[in-house]
């Protein structure tokens, strides 16, 4: 059962947008949350959503699991729409009913926003959709370099998250082999109350965390057995490097920002 | 042949929490280990095997004695990385020495600690998988691989670096039959191709067996060194150590004791049903 968790699923595959360098695909998403939270108005909402649909038509990857990692936040967008139907009082009045007013204004502004989370959540899908995580986290560690002037352990923070992404499946592993130990010698981890099942966990996290430690202990000494020492004069095997599609999705981030800030001064 | 590892006097005490004495493992080790050869350092649990791994790369420092690496003494801090890139240590859980998610990613983490540049890495990488016969399984995630596998990964993860030497601890005490099989050939044929010097810590004797040399510690002493077949002769020191000879031998030494002549250094079944058949015919 613990087997089936993953982490900012990755859906390997060879379109453009699983090509472009990380840093760009990072960037991009930045350009395209600023440039979403830029506009609006129904012209510019558009435009970003011609975007979104775009680049998930050139990534290649079925709607259908990008529709099933929005299930979750069914709830978030139906509360977001609420609040924004209820609680805008502007234009026209449609309808009262009990203490409660919709009016135009708030059936448009409702609609915004949850469109503007959905655009917002896909977008943010697509990037680990389409990116492995040791790309991800060497873009990171590559965009996050000049911060190392002002005292940030960059490399340190990627290594620590790259350890950490090798180790997942190792840990849920254990987790699963501990929990048959335990349930071999009779214990329940199904029945009773929420205090009970809780507290049926502490033998399983215990052992979890003895055994991390004495892993960690030991991948330290397997590191400096192979000469790790630290980010300094370490090199990389393969190194990140632009190409022609980085330079041109930029080119579409800063025509689609412009484009949106023009639209949002002629009023539209 | 010049000397690659040497222990000299070595003495070494596990420190003592608080109050408590330290445990002294080693008092007066000696132990020369020529260039190119393969030794297999055999032992009980508790006897120092690991303890003296340790300090062929400085991971441990001795308290008394030295331990020189390629004519380097481990407990030279400037020099540290020099001996650690001269001896490629080998675990025996292969989950605790993997860092990266992708195979290739953790066979370039040795190289990339160096300094070695980019299309260099890449180049060794390749051949170190190739090396041990992983070369198609390079973009997968190790944790999806078998032990033998994953044990292979990280002895590329060593040769990428490119040792003189490799010490093994024990690499195959948590594989089965077979993952310790694609192991102990992947050990023998870069000994033998690459001239790579080899250490193998382990309890299994048919492993042992197939060393140039085979060094029997116990309590901190050598208690016996020599070719496999001039150590596993002598049956009973090893039984006195709690260790037994390989099967063919024992068989042999218990027939002996019924008065049947057979020699002891029958290491391969074929060796030992030769010598059983002249026997027999005699």
């Amino acid at each position: 059962m613990l087997k089936d968790i993953t982490l900012g699923q990755y859906f390997p595959g060879k379109s453009i947008i699983h090509r472009l360098d990380p840093r760009t695909k990072l960037i991009m998403l930045v350009v395209y949350i600023v440039a979403l939270f830029l506009a609006d108005s129904w012209v510019s909402y558009g435009l970003m959503f011609l975007f979104l649909v775009s680049v998930i038509w050139l990534s290649t990857i079925p709607l259908k699991s990008i529709l099933r990692g929005m299930k979750p936040l069914v709830m978030i967008l139906i509360f977001t729409g609420v609040l924004n139907l209820f609680f805008t009082q502007e234009g026209e009045v449609l309808f009262h009913f009990w203490i409660l007013t919709v009016t135009t204004g708030g059936l448009s502004r409702a609609v915004m926003m949850m469109s503007r989370i959905l655009m917002l959540i896909t977008g943010t899908f697509l990037l680990t959709y389409t990116t492995s995580p040791i790309a991800l986290t060497d873009g990171l560690e590559s965009l996050m370099k000049p911060l190392k002037k002002i005292g940030v352990p960059v490399h340190e923070l990627s290594m620590m998250m790259c350890i950490a992404l090798r180790f997942i499946p190792t840990l849920i592993e254990e987790t699963d082999k501990i929990m048959c130990a335990q349930k071999a010698r009779g214990a329940d981890f199904e029945t009773g109350s929420l205090m009970d099942r809780a507290k049926a966990l502490i033998p399983i996290l215990v052992p979890l965390f003895i055994s991390a430690f004495r892993r960690a202990d030991e991948l330290a000494t397997a590191m400096e057995c192979r000469c790790y020492q630290g980010g300094e004069g370490r090199t990389k095997m393969k190194l990140l490097r632009y190409h022609r599609e980085d330079f041109v999705s930029y080119g579409v981030g800063a025509v689609l920002v412009v484009v949106v800030i023009g639209l949002k001064s002629v009023g539209l | 042949m010049s000397e690659i590892i040497s222990a000299e006097h070595l003495a070494y005490t596990y420190p003592g929490v608080e109050d408590t004495p330290g445990v002294p493992v080693f008092e007066d080790m000696n132990l020369k280990i020529q260039e190119g050869s393969f030794v297999a350092v055999l032992g009980t649990n508790g006897c120092g095997k690991s303890t003296l791994a340790k300090h062929f790369n400085s991971i441990l420092l001795p308290t008394g004695g030295k331990v020189y690496v390629c004519g380097i003494d481990t407990a030279n801090e400037d020099r540290i990385m020099t001996v650690r890139h001269n001896v490629g240590m080998v675990f025996q859980n292969p989950d605790n020495q993997i860092v990266a998610n992708v195979v290739e990613e953790d066979v370039a983490f040795g190289p990339e600690n160096l300094g070695v540049a980019s299309p260099e890495i890449r180049h060794r990488v390749d051949n170190a998988l190739k090396q041990v016969g992983m070369y198609e399984y390079r973009e997968h995630a190790p944790h999806l691989l078998s032990g033998g596998q994953k044990q292979r990964i990280a002895i590329a993860g060593i040769i990428a670096m490119e040792p003189k030497c490799i010490v093994l601890d024990e690499p195959t005490a948590m594989l089965d039959p077979r993952g310790r099989r694609e192991v102990i050939d992947t050990i023998g044929r870069l000994n033998r191709e690459k001239g790579i010097t080899v250490v193998l810590i382990t309890h299994h004797m048919d492993e042992a067996a197939r060393a140039d040399r085979v060094v029997v510690l116990d309590k901190g002493t050598v208690a016996a060194d020599g070719t496999p077949k001039q150590v596993f002769s002598q049956v009973e020191l090893l039984h006195s150590i709690g260790l037994a000879s390989p099967e063919t031998v024992e068989l042999c030494w218990e027939l002996k004791r019924q008065g049947f002549d057979l020699p002891l250094d029958a290491l391969e079944p074929e060796e030992c049903a030769q010598a059983l058949y002249d026997l027999v015919k005699a």
